[in-house]
C-alpha cells in the first residue's frame, strides 16, 4: 500500500492528478458548507432558526438545493447571445477554481523521497497569479450581463466592470507592503531579491516575536490586512458591496436570466470565492496552516496544519457573514468614494510610508 | 469624528448579540403554538344533543358570505321525520374552502348556531375539487363527532375539531355588558351546552354557570 503510494505521488504527472480531483473536491466540500454556514449563521442573527430538515442540523441543504437546480431546466432566454451566454457560468468557476490551486492549505510532507505539498501548484509568481484571476472574475459578471440580453443584467453587468476594477487597484497596492515585506525578512539570504510564492510566504511567519506572538505579517502590515479585506469583500460582491446583484434594485443582477444548474455554477462560484479571498488573507497575513500541535504523535501532527487553516479561514468567512448581517447595502456612490477617494489614497499613503520605513531599516538612513 | 465610526462598530456587536437570544421561530409540525380561544379553522354543522340539525336551510350564510363560497339549498322537512327542528333543513351544503377567507361572517348570520368554527386548519388537498367540502364532511354526526377528509396523523389533530366557536361563547356577546356570563346560545351533540367562556370580563366582574350539562 505504502509503495504504491509512494509510486503514485513520486510521478509526477498523476501526482498533479491527485491534486486536481482533490482541489475539486474540497473545494466544492467547502463551498456546500460554506453557503450552509452563512445561512445557519445569518439565520441565527436574525433570531431565525435558518435549515433544518435535510441532514443534522440541515448540513445537506444546499446540496439538496444543488441536486434541485441540476435537475430543473435550464433555460435560455431567447435575446441572449449564445456563446457568452454558456461561458460566463463556466468563466465564473474557473478563476475560483486556479485562485484556490494556488493556496497551501497543510504543512509538506514526504511519502518515500518525494515531498508532497498540500498546494495545487507551488508558483513561485503565485500572488501575481491570483490577482491575474480575480482580475478575470471580472469577465465572467459582464458577459453573463451582456450576453443575456436583458436590462437588470446589463446593468449589473456595467456595476460590476466598475465596482470590481476600482476594488482590484486598491487590493493589489494592498498587497505590494506585504511582498517589500517578505523580501525585508528574506534579507537576501535568498539568491532571488523577495518571493511572491505563497508556501515561502508561509514559511516567512514562522517563529514568534516578544515570546507569545506569533510572527505573522498581520501585526506590522495591519493597514494592509484592513484595505485588503475591505476591497475583497467588494471584489467577492458581498454585502454591503453588493450593488452587481443587489436584489432590491435589479433582481439578481447579472444572474437573472440564468436557470438551473448554470445559475448554481454562479452561485457556487461566489462562495469559492469568498472562501478564496478569506484563505489569501489567512496566508498572507495570519500565518497560513502555522499554528502549534502541542506534540500531538502521528497523522494528529499531520493534520493539525490543515486544521489550524481551516479555522482561521472559516473565522474571516464569519467575519464575512457577520459583515453581511449587520450592513445595509451601500449607495453606488458611496462606493466609489469608499473605493477611489478613501481605499486607494490610504494605501498609496501606507505603501509609501512602508516602502521608506523598509528601505529605512535595511539600507540605512539617505544620508548615511 | 472618531467616535461617529465607533457608533457604525457597535452596530456589529448588536448582530453578534442575537446569536445567544432565543429564537421566534416556532418549529410547525413538531412543535404547535397555542391557538387562540376564538381561532378561525374549519366548519361545522352542528346538531342538538337529540340528533337533530341545527340548520334550517335559511341560506343567510351564503347570502352573507363575502367571498361567496357557501352554496345552500333548503328543503321542506319530511313530515314523518323531520331533519331539523325548524320548516326546512339544508339538504345541500357545500363550502369550497380555497375560497373561503374564514372571517367567520356565517357564523354570526346563522340563526341557529348551526354553522360553528372549529380550530382545525390542517386541510391540505390534492385537487381543487377535493377542497370543496360536502353535506357529508361539514355535519357532525348525531353523537358529535366530525368528519374530516384527512385522516389522523402526525400533522393534524382531530380533536380540534371539538372544538367549539370561541366567538359565540364570547363573555359580552355585540358588546352588551348585560349578555356576560348568560349563556345565549343552544346545546350541541356530543359537547352538550358549551360554558361561556373564560377571562373576558374586562372589569375583572366573576362570570357564572360553571359547568355544562350533557
Amino acid at each position: 500500500m505504502m509503495g504504491f503510494l509512494e509510486d503514485l505521488l513520486g510521478n509526477v504527472f498523476w501526482q498533479a492528478v491527485i491534486k486536481s480531483v482533490a482541489v475539486l473536491v474540497i473545494i466544492l466540500v467547502v463551498a456546500l458548507l460554506i453557503v450552509w454556514v452563512e445561512r445557519k449563521i445569518v439565520s441565527d442573527m436574525q433570531n431565525r432558526v435558518g435549515p433544518m430538515r435535510a441532514g443534522p442540523f440541515g448540513v445537506l441543504q444546499t446540496l439538496a438545493d444543488g441536486l434541485k437546480l441540476l435537475f430543473k431546466e435550464s433555460v435560455l432566454p431567447r435575446k441572449i447571445e449564445l456563446g457568452a451566454y454558456m461561458a460566463a457560468p463556466i468563466a465564473a468557476m474557473v478563476p475560483a477554481f486556479l485562485i484556490f490551486m494556488t493556496i497551501p492549505i497543510g504543512r509538506p510532507f514526504t511519502v518515500g523521497e518525494t515531498v508532497v505539498t498540500f498546494q495545487g501548484a507551488d508558483l513561485n509568481v503565485a500572488l501575481l497569479f491570483i490577482l491575474a484571476m480575480s482580475s478575470m472574475a471580472v469577465y465572467s459578471i459582464v458577459l453573463a450581463g451582456w450576453a443575456s440580453g436583458s436590462k437588470y443584467p446589463l446593468l449589473g453587468g456595467v456595476r460590476a466592470t466598475a465596482q470590481m476594477i476600482s476594488y482590484e487597484a486598491a487590493m493589489g497596492l494592498s498587497l505590494v507592503p506585504v511582498i517589500m515585506f517578505a523580501s525585508a525578512q528574506l534579507g537576501g539570504a535568498s539568491p532571488a531579491l523577495g518571493t511572491m510564492s505563497m508556501s515561502q510566504l508561509v514559511e516567512l511567519q514562522q517563529g514568534s516575536f516578544r515570546g507569545f506572538i506569533p510572527g505573522w505579517f498581520i501585526f506590522w502590515l495591519i493597514p494592509s490586512f484592513v484595505i485588503f479585506f475591505i476591497s475583497a469583500v467588494a471584489e467577492t460582491n458581498r454585502a454591503p458591496f453588493d450593488l452587481v446583484e443587489a436584489d432590491q434594485e435589479i433582481v439578481g443582477g447579472y444572474h437573472t436570466e440564468y436557470s438551473g444548474f448554470r445559475f448554481a455554477m454562479f452561485f457556487l462560484a461566489e462562495y469559492i470565492n469568498m472562501f478564496n479571498v478569506s484563505a489569501i488573507a489567512v496566508v498572507l497575513f495570519l500565518g497560513g496552516w502555522l499554528g502549534p500541535d502541542f506534540g500531538l504523535p502521528g497523522w494528529i501532527a499531520w493534520a493539525m496544519p490543515l486544521f489550524w487553516f481551516f479555522l482561521k479561514t472559516f473565522i474571516l468567512v464569519f467575519i464575512f457573514i457577520w459583515i453581511r448581517a449587520t450592513l445595509p447595502r451601500l449607495r453606488y456612490d458611496q462606493l466609489m468614494t469608499l473605493g477611489w477617494k478613501r481605499l486607494i489614497p490610504a494605501s498609496l499613503v501606507w505603501l509609501l510610508l512602508f516602502a521608506v520605513v523598509t528601505a529605512w531599516r535595511r539600507f540605512g538612513a539617505p544620508w548615511s | 469624528m472618531a467616535w461617529r465610526y465607533l457608533k457604525q462598530v457597535e452596530g456589529f456587536w448588536v448582530v453578534f448579540r442575537q446569536m445567544f437570544k432565543p429564537r421566534v421561530t416556532t418549529p410547525y409540525p413538531k412543535v404547535k403554538r397555542v391557538k387562540p380561544q376564538r381561532f378561525h379553522g374549519r366548519h361545522v354543522l352542528n346538531r342538538y344533543p337529540n340528533g337533530m340539525e341545527k340548520c334550517i336551510g335559511c341560506e343567510l350564510c351564503a347570502g352573507v358570505c363575502p367571498a361567496r363560497c357557501i352554496y345552500v339549498r333548503g328543503k321542506d322537512n319530511p313530515v314523518d321525520e323531520p331533519v331539523s327542528p325548524g320548516e326546512r333543513y339544508g339538504f345541500i351544503y357545500e363550502i369550497n374552502m380555497l375560497r373561503c377567507i374564514f372571517c367567520a361572517m356565517c357564523v354570526e348570520a346563522c340563526p341557529t348556531e348551526a354553522i360553528t368554527m372549529t380550530q382545525l386548519f390542517e386541510m391540505s388537498v390534492q385537487g381543487r375539487e377535493d377542497a370543496i367540502y360536502t353535506r357529508s364532511e361539514l355535519l357532525m354526526s348525531p353523537d358529535g363527532v366530525v368528519p374530516h377528509p384527512q385522516p389522523q396523523s402526525k400533522f393534524n389533530d382531530l380533536g380540534e375539531l371539538t372544538l367549539a366557536d370561541g366567538w359565540m361563547r364570547a363573555t359580552a356577546a355585540a358588546g352588551r355588558a348585560e349578555y356576560q356570563g348568560i349563556r345565549h346560545w343552544t346545546p350541541t351533540a356530543g359537547a352538550g351546552h358549551r360554558p361561556p367562556e373564560q377571562g373576558q370580563a374586562a372589569d375583572g366582574v366573576p362570570e357564572t354557570e360553571e359547568e355544562s350539562e350533557g
